[in-house]
């Protein structure tokens, strides 16, 4: 009898949770001023093996991060995509004749990159993925599109680190196992590493106090300063370098080719700046050049 | 409360009564004084503000948690049905005649009981990539983060169903099985018609408590980003836009999951009354590792 | 062989971090498990209360999420402490829960003339249960309590997620190294075998121990 009455009690409960569920939409994305790109129809280049099957298919399949602000992320509410990276995948979409509105984003963890593009699940991936030579045995590389380098988040209202000769006897977050965080372990031995496997959780253990600082790309930084200036800034100078480049498979010479003069091209036309102001420019942080394109 | 308990006080007096009740008050001023202290802070640190907790009225937010509890469903599901034949496979290895086989399944039983459950996990995620040596036939676990945690899951909660289900058949009172061998059954005969029948009665109710530690363990495919309800919370929570809701997240979640857990909880003890007062006899009462509230205690997270 | 020589340090250094994890959330859990079964047991219905859904809330919450909440809740509470001691709340909290039901069937285990003995000599609750009842049921309590605390080395594990160097959490700097996989978790398993192992076998001469005391 008494369990019955708990249970009565549960189902009540569980049917109060879900009546809530009269949803609203949510109204909070922000991807409003990006660009919009003009498909260049007149594109061909059917000695490309992967854009011949986009072509056929009629979209891009487009491997990207979702957990980055302003550079790869996706809404969790409406499943819409925005930020630099994305946004660079939309113009090159573009540019080579396939409509970025139609593209389809798979999000791909770091670690299988190289197996996605090596097997063909993505035509290109853009997601700060850094050019590497033992990357570049496994995959084709077209950029850089983006200079970065590690960097340091704090506090807004944080001045006792600007940079990183100030993070000694301090604790500082990265992502679990990271190159940012190895180089914090072998290269600053009186600093705390504090480590998660995403930066979120470091974003708001620095909020919260835990922590004195976040360390990693300072294009993810930049992100996540982008979505809270008020209480965010990214401080120093850069203290290592990555080169971020576009991802395509390896026996795609032309592709590759093909981005490279795409990127040439929204250099020139100041698309670059444009993406770049409506995406991680938004942190305050002084802008930068496009960087020039390694052939 | 149980009669056994109140055996260990008198029936309180006057002067017992008032101490009882100063305690009593005292107790719960502290602990609302400690629930004061939490919505405090947290209200402080702005945990209740309302761009935090928006969010769980978003049509897609609500999707993607029916996801998530579709996912957790879903890997519960799988590893519970795995985890129940893999016990019942070395269950039969455990009883055997045969000693190899004996000394396998205990073997295995020993090693897998022993091991973090994460670490089995974390391995099958991470080592068909990184791993050259394996084996091309199993690449599909690499395929999907869903495998790893339900092979992880069923690997752990086999070996403990296992336990549960030779202490079950060992309870059934050896007179059962002798007279079975006296009418000239076979063994499989035996086993099926004799033995199992009435071991499965004892061995229900833990079954069932072992399949609630199942279904919390699901929440570890979060750490290999295998989209269940932790994840979904995780995955919300990390929204700056939203404010980074984790507190609410954690919040909505744990309902969600204390919810299902105790559904799961109340049919293990209300299968375990129906049990032993429907049919005339009790079933036979297992030895250890424990009756079911220990066996349940016994288990892990 | 040459993963556990190359990285010895970082092995080591986890495994006595999941030394000290097991004995310091071994000792909350035990504290906290016993308490909590005298509250199930109390005269006070307050303290009953508080141990019922104490019990069952913390029981039917999956140990991850708890992790997830102390680890990110506490320090907004403005609780700050290190990751360690973290780990300590929330995985002893945890397996208090489990301790404190089988305390609770260890005193049920011990017959009731015990009990009603020592009332009768006049003995307080505190008094019946301390001196007469909980030494009684420790004998009945052993065995659970065992595969309890072996559980609670398993899940210790998880505290390697959260920022607790302790042995599991070494894994992800291996792996990132290159080291070879197979290997790293080999060691990391015999690390884990080592203290659970040993704990059953301690545990397996208590209970012996105490079954000859009878």
């Amino acid at each position: 009898m008494k369990i019955r009455k708990t249970i009565a009690v549960a189902g009540v409960a569980a049917l109060a949770l879900l009546g809530t569920a009269c949803g609203k939409d949510d109204k909070s994305s922000d991807a409003g001023k990006a660009p919009s790109y003009e498909v260049n129809d007149k594109f061909s280049m059917p000695d490309s093996k992967t854009w011949k099957a986009a072509k056929d298919r009629g979209h891009l399949i487009v491997g990207a991060k979702e957990d980055q602000p302003f550079l790869g992320f996706m809404d969790p509410a409406t499943k819409e995509r925005s930020g630099f990276d994305i946004e660079m995948a939309r113009m090159i979409s573009a540019e080579l004749g396939l409509d970025p509105k139609k593209i389809e984003f798979k999000t791909i963890a770091s670690a299988n990159r190289e197996t996605a593009l090596q097997k063909g699940d993505v035509d290109i991936y853009v997601g700060t993925y850094s050019i590497t030579d033992k990357r570049k045995e496994s995959v084709g590389f077209a950029g850089p599109y983006y200079i970065s380098g590690q960097s340091l988040l704090v506090k807004k209202d944080n001045t006792a680190i600007t940079g990183k000769d100030t993070i000694a006897n301090k604790k500082v977050c990265s992502a679990k196992g990271s190159t940012p965080a190895q180089k914090i372990t072998k290269d600053f031995p009186t600093t705390t590493l504090v480590e998660y496997d995403t930066y979120s959780l470091c974003v708001d253990n620095l909020l919260s106090g835990q922590v004195d600082a976040v360390t990693t790309d300072e294009a993810i930084l930049k992100g996540y300063a982008a979505k809270d200036p008020k209480n965010l800034k990214v401080v120093g100078e850069n203290f290592s370098t990555e080169k971020y480049g576009i991802g395509v498979s390896k026996d795609d010479a032309q592709l590759r080719e093909a981005v490279n003069k795409i990127l040439e091209e929204s250099n020139k036309e100041g698309v670059w700046k444009n993406i770049y102001d409506a995406t991680l420019g938004l942190s305050g942080a002084r802008p930068r050049a496009a960087p020039r394109v390694a052939r | 409360m149980s009669q056994k308990a109140t055996v260990l006080f008198d029936a309180p007096g006057p002067r017992a009564r008032r101490r009882n009740t100063i305690i009593g008050v005292v107790g719960i001023a502290l602990l609302i004084g400690a629930l004061a202290y939490v919505v405090y802070k947290f209200d402080k640190t702005g945990q209740f503000e309302s761009r935090k907790w928006e969010p769980f009225q978003y049509t897609g937010i609500q999707e993607l948690i029916l996801d998530g509890l579709y996912a957790t469903l879903k890997a519960f599901a799988l590893a519970v049905v795995f985890s129940l034949i893999l016990g019942a496979l070395l269950a039969a290895g455990r009883l055997s005649e045969h000693r190899v086989l004996r000394w396998a399944a205990t073997a295995f039983v020993t090693f897998f009981r022993a091991m973090p459950l994460v670490i089995m996990i974390f391995f099958l995620y991470v080592a068909p990539a990184k791993l050259d040596a394996w084996p091309g036939f199993l690449d599909w676990i690499g395929d999907d983060v869903m495998w790893p945690l339900v092979i992880g899951l069923t690997l752990y909660n086999g070996t403990v169903q296992a336990e549960t289900m030779r202490a079950g058949i060992l309870a059934v009172p050896s007179g059962q099985s002798e007279a079975a061998y006296a009418i000239g059954m076979r063994k499989t005969q035996v086993m099926t018609v004799i033995l199992l029948p009435q071991g499965i009665r004892a061995m229900l109710p833990s079954i069932i408590s072992q399949m609630v530690v199942t279904l919390k363990d699901t929440s570890l495919g979060f750490l290999i980003t295998y989209g269940e309800l932790l994840y979904t919370a995780k995955q919300i929570g990390a929204v700056q836009d939203y404010g980074l809701p984790l507190i609410p997240a954690a919040i909505v979640i744990g309902t969600i999951y204390i919810l299902i857990c105790t559904l799961l909880s109340l049919f293990a003890v209300w299968l375990e009354r129906f049990l032993s007062s429907s049919r005339q006899g009790k079933p036979p009462a297992i030895a250890a590792p424990g009756d079911g509230e220990l066996q349940q205690a016994g288990a892990t997270a | 062989m040459s993963v556990l020589r190359d990285n010895w340090d970082l092995i080591h250094k986890g495994f006595v971090e999941t030394l000290w994890l097991t004995l310091w959330c071994g000792v909350v859990a035990l504290v906290l498990g016993t308490l909590l079964a005298a509250c199930r047991v109390s005269p006070v219905p307050p303290l009953r209360w508080f141990g019922t859904a104490y019990v069952n809330i913390i029981r039917n919450t999956p140990l991850t999420l708890l992790m997830f909440f102390v680890a990110l809740g506490f320090p907004k509470l403005d609780i700050k402490f290190d990751y360690f001691t973290f780990a300590v709340i929330a995985v002893g909290g945890y397996t208090a829960a489990f301790i404190c039901e089988a305390v609770r069937s260890g005193i049920n285990t011990v017959p009731l003339g015990q009990a009603e003995a020592a009332r009768s000599l006049g003995m307080t609750f505190g008094q019946t249960l301390s001196l007469v009842v909980l030494p009684q049921a420790l004998r009945a309590v052993i065995p659970p309590i065992g595969s309890l605390l072996i559980a609670m080395v398993r899940n210790s594990a998880i505290a390697g997620a959260f920022n607790v160097d302790e042995l599991f959490g070494v894994n992800s700097t291996l792996v990132e190294n290159g080291e070879n996989v197979l290997w790293v978790f080999l060691w990391i398993a015999v690390g884990y075998l080592t203290i659970t192992l040993t704990l059953s076998a301690v545990f397996a001469l208590l209970e012996k121990k105490l079954a000859v005391a009878r």
